[in-house]
């Protein structure tokens, strides 16, 4: 069953990294062989939970030793609008003799205790290596338990060691497709109804978003997940339009509701001006084209003339203060690139990045940007990085968490752009937040300080 | 106190928002306090990325952390290949003086054999003979955080630790357990140089995770007791034992040196501290230090200030079983009631607990015992319960991530106890100063709408100086 589900993801269609592939390199599956001694990076369950886990109102339970939840809850940034059940953390927190007699029947009971205690809309189960490795059977409980007490209850099969954060993802993506989608009708639906698939309101990013859709005319019938409910999830089949955010994570949802539903999809961004704009533009063609009224086409164009002109305008005192700065992005995403742009707008030069999760598409396109001598690094150790700060070849790197440290001991500025940051990044105003922090950090007082010599090395 | 609810029994299938941590996670940080090292887990990488994140962000500090990258396939066939790659690799790219290896629960329910494979390995690679390897057995699904660390440094002691022909006079071991944090570390090194003795600590987070500026770029832990130090442990004329969970790695390293070992069971408070301060001067054959004379009368000053403030408080306390009796401990030796001491995991140090009731339970256990308490005391994950019940909360413990220097934190000795007591005891005082300010049912939680202990309670006859008139 597993084996087959994970087939079936690494056959994607929809993603183009997998088409440029022969059969038999399909068949490897997307993730990388990692390198025992040299790996980073998460595992399938907590690429899972990323997903996921932003559905708010849902209770999130995982089955395993306490490794997979204790080590790792309350550590995301995902923000809610109402219900904060998805901050509580779950887990049936295995012990040995669990594992000796099986964690089936405690996996049972703890399902039901969640329920009657806290008696949320749905529970996600989510399985883990050492339930995996035991055979318990959690597809079985969840259905067992779902008839019993009523409820949704949905297996979520992504154990860490099937693979990454970014296989992970895609098993999430499926979960939703098996058991979610489709089951819950909405009261209304309008022809502007839309559903955004990989926006996981980090920092609140959606908010930043949702205001100009609502402007437009534009209706949020689902998100997947962020500032997620179960049941606008369950009814995201019922949108006239699907937008996936981050392509290569979750474009099987996008492919397969078309399939199924007839409804188009369209990768997007609300990362950096131009995208966002291309994204608007897009989101009221599409509309149209199924349908919806023509004035929304106006009303978009409206609103990107006002918010393009607002933003550059915005920007423009960073303009002087940022001439000259150097920007080493070291985040192989695409969200990242996106942001170029305008940063550049801004004035920013970025000198170089790591592409070590890019496709060979966002490889071209960079390469189509910033022509052939801009520096693409596949494989940049973090020793090389810390000799480049430290060499002053780059004023402020921005990166993800894990790697602050190399800048931050190089005593060079650092700027977090994954998920554990707490700003909001997104839209026109999120640009403009953007380069406010870049700036209040290139412009601290203590880089000058941290680099003097100790007097008695003077 | 006269009945103690001990060990409530738990019926819970789910564990709701967990206290407790994995023991590779605890073995990691054992492992981070030895100078050039790189702790590894033989597992899932996931295990370990979690593991990383965790303490980067209570330390807000690179973490050496490697993965055997176990997959589905690798799990199933054993796991020796990935060990020995693993090992290979970082041997060559970062060149450690120790590799800390950590089991997981993936390679603990196939059952990996260990030993066995520390043997082959040895057997098959002479070349890194010179390579310090510890491997420690840490499935998730026994015990937590503090028994892993226990059990790296068991492991360091047996892998490394020599008996010696000859005592260094002045040099004393400690073996410090994870309940001490850098800054705690840091506090023993001053009191026992201060007698003129030369410590070693196993393991040394003070040198190691204490905000180090590195010259260079490296992979491996900067700072720590170096592999040479550990290996003269066996020429100490005694060995300091900090904490109930280091009684194992206490026993090992006599049965190796015949070194004589010391047990303290806490640090934490005025007799803790004395306690180790007179052994300091017996060992050292010196008089106790004018500046710790001087901080002895300061704590002495803290506790006739302070306990207006602690008498008949009711704390709910949840930690790590070790720092969980220090601290009970010290807040009972104040005059706090202590109504809830939740534990992580089952220790035979919980037997010794004042606390109104004893459990092992997570931090929604918390959340129901502390509903009329005046304080809780516990990690950064007990803040958005401590919220929904209006109680406030004191960090201690690990992960404390939404506090700056939360490794540096100092709570041993005269001076640290003075401080733990100050920074508790301030915040019922400001409780206390905005009741008096703003009338009854103000600077109170929501669970204290009854306002059953308003009255009478006032800040102890003046002594802050707000209701002096």
């Amino acid at each position: 069953m597993l084996q087959e589900k994970l087939q079936d993801v690494f056959n994607e269609p929809g993603c183009a990294t997998n088409q440029a592939k022969s059969d038999k390199e399909r068949k490897k599956g997307c993730s990388k062989a990692l390198k025992p001694g040299a790996a980073a990076g998460g595992c399938a369950y907590d690429g899972a939970m990323i997903v996921l886990q932003p559905i708010a109102d849902a209770a999130h339970l995982v089955h395993g030793p306490i490794a997979c939840l204790g080590n790792s809850w309350d550590n995301r940034g995902t923000k809610s609008s109402g219900p904060q059940l998805y901050r509580t953390g779950f887990t049936t927190d295995l012990s040995e003799l669990d594992i000796v007699h099986g964690g089936e029947k405690k996996l049972y009971r703890a399902i039901r205790e969640v329920v009657q205690q806290y008696d949320p809309p749905a529970v996600f189960v989510y399985q883990t290596c050492v339930p995996a490795m035991i055979g318990d059977d959690i597809e079985a409980v969840c259905k067992f338990a779902a008839k019993k007490l009523g409820k949704p209850v949905i297996p979520v099969m992504a154990p860490g060691f099937v693979g990454s954060k970014n296989l992970g993802n895609k098993m999430a993506g499926e979960a939703l497709l098996d058991h979610v989608i489709g089951t819950v009708e909405p009261e209304v639906t309008t022809p502007t109804d839309i559903c955004i698939v990989g926006e996981y309101n980090l920092a609140g990013e959606l908010w930043l978003v949702k205001p100009l859709l609502d402007e437009i005319g534009i209706r949020i019938l689902s998100c997947i997940s962020g500032d997620g409910r179960y049941n606008e999830v369950a009814q995201a089949h019922r949108a006239r339009l699907t937008m996936v955010v981050c392509s290569q994570a979750l474009v099987n949802i996008g492919r397969k509701m078309q399939e199924r539903w007839g409804i188009p999809y369209f990768e997007g961004s609300f990362y950096g001006v131009s995208d966002m704009s291309d994204t608007l533009r897009t989101m009221a063609r599409m509309l149209v084209e199924r349908g919806a009224d023509k004035a929304i086409i106006d009303r978009t164009e409206g609103v990107i003339a006002r918010e393009e002109s607002r933003v550059w305008r915005r920007l423009e005192p960073y303009k002087p203060r940022f001439d000259g700065k150097r920007v080493l992005l070291f985040t192989g995403g695409v969200k990242s690139w996106s942001m170029v742009s305008a940063l550049e707008g801004a004035g920013l030069t970025i000198v170089g990045t790591s592409t070590k999760k890019s496709t060979k598409e966002d490889k071209e396109r960079i390469k189509k940007m910033k022509g052939e001598e801009f520096h693409q690094w596949d494989d940049l150790k973090p020793r090389d990085i810390y000799k480049m700060l430290k060499d002053s070849e780059a004023d402020i790197m921005m990166s993800g968490g894990r790697s602050q440290f190399i800048a931050l001991k190089a005593k060079v500025p650092w700027l977090d752009l994954n998920q554990e940051r707490h700003h909001a990044y997104a839209g026109y105003d999120g640009i403009v937040n953007l380069c406010e922090e870049i700036d209040k950090t290139l412009s601290n007082p203590i880089w000058r300080q941290v680099r003097l010599a100790a007097p008695w090395e003077a | 106190m006269g009945n103690i609810q001990r060990f409530p029994h738990s019926t819970k299938a789910a564990s709701t928002n967990p206290l407790k941590m994995s023991q590779p996670l605890g073995a990691a940080l054992a492992y981070l306090g030895v100078d050039r090292c790189m702790p590894l887990f033989h597992g899932s990488q996931g295990c370990t990325a979690f593991g990383l994140v965790l303490l980067v962000r209570h330390f807000r500090e690179a973490i050496p952390l490697q993965t055997t990258a176990m997959d589905q396939v690798s799990t199933i066939l054993g796991g020796y290949d990935n060990l020995e790659q693993a090992i290979r690799t970082i041997a060559e790219r970062n060149k450690p003086a120790l590799i800390g290896v950590a089991t997981t629960g993936v390679t603990e329910t196939k059952g990996e054999d260990m030993g066995g494979q520390y043997n082959s390995f040895r057997q098959r690679n002479p070349m890194l003979a010179d390579l310090k390897l510890v491997f420690a057995n840490t499935p998730d699904f026994i015990g937590g955080f503090e028994d892993g660390f226990a059990a790296a440094v068991t492991g360091i002691v047996e892998e490394v630790v020599e008996p010696a022909a000859a005592t260094v006079k002045g040099q004393v071991n400690v073996l410090a357990g994870c309940h001490l944090s850098p800054g705690d570390v840091e506090e023993l090194r001053d009191i026992i140089e201060g007698f003129g003795l030369t410590p070693i600590f196993l393991p040394d987070l003070s040198l190691s995770m204490s905000g180090r500026q590195p010259d260079d770029f490296t992979a491996t832990s900067l700072g720590g007791v170096t592999v040479e130090q550990i290996a003269a442990m066996g020429a100490s004329e005694a060995t300091l034992v900090v904490g109930e969970h280091m009684k194992v790695a206490a026993a090992a390293l006599e049965l190796k040196t015949d070194v004589r070992s010391i047990f303290f069971d806490r640090l934490t408070g005025l007799e803790a501290s004395d306690r180790l301060v007179k052994t300091l001067s017996e060992l050292s054959g010196r008089p106790v230090p004018a500046r710790l004379r001087r901080q002895r009368e300061a704590l002495v000053d803290a506790m006739l200030d302070g306990h207006f403030f602690f008498s008949r408080k009711r704390i709910a306390v949840a930690l790590e079983p070790d720092l969980l009796y220090a601290v009970t401990s010290f807040l009972a030796d104040l005059g706090a009631e202590v109504i809830a001491a939740v534990s992580p995991t089952q220790t035979a140090v919980l037997e010794k607990l004042r606390a109104a009731t004893v459990m092992v339970g997570d931090h929604s256990d918390v959340e129901t015992l502390a509903r009329e308490a005046d304080l809780i005391v516990s990690n950064s994950h007990g803040r958005m319960g401590a919220a929904r019940i209006g109680v406030p909360l004191h960090r201690m413990g690990l992960p404390m991530f939404d506090r700056l220097g939360a490794g540096l934190k100092v709570s041993v000795g005269y001076r640290g106890s003075r401080e733990l007591l100050c920074e508790i005891g301030n915040l019922f005082l400001s409780r206390e100063m905005d009741h008096d300010e703003h009338g009854p049912g103000h600077g109170r939680g929501a669970g204290h709408g009854s306002g059953q202990h308003d009255e009478g309670h006032h800040c102890g006859g003046g002594s802050c100086g707000c209701s002096a008139g």
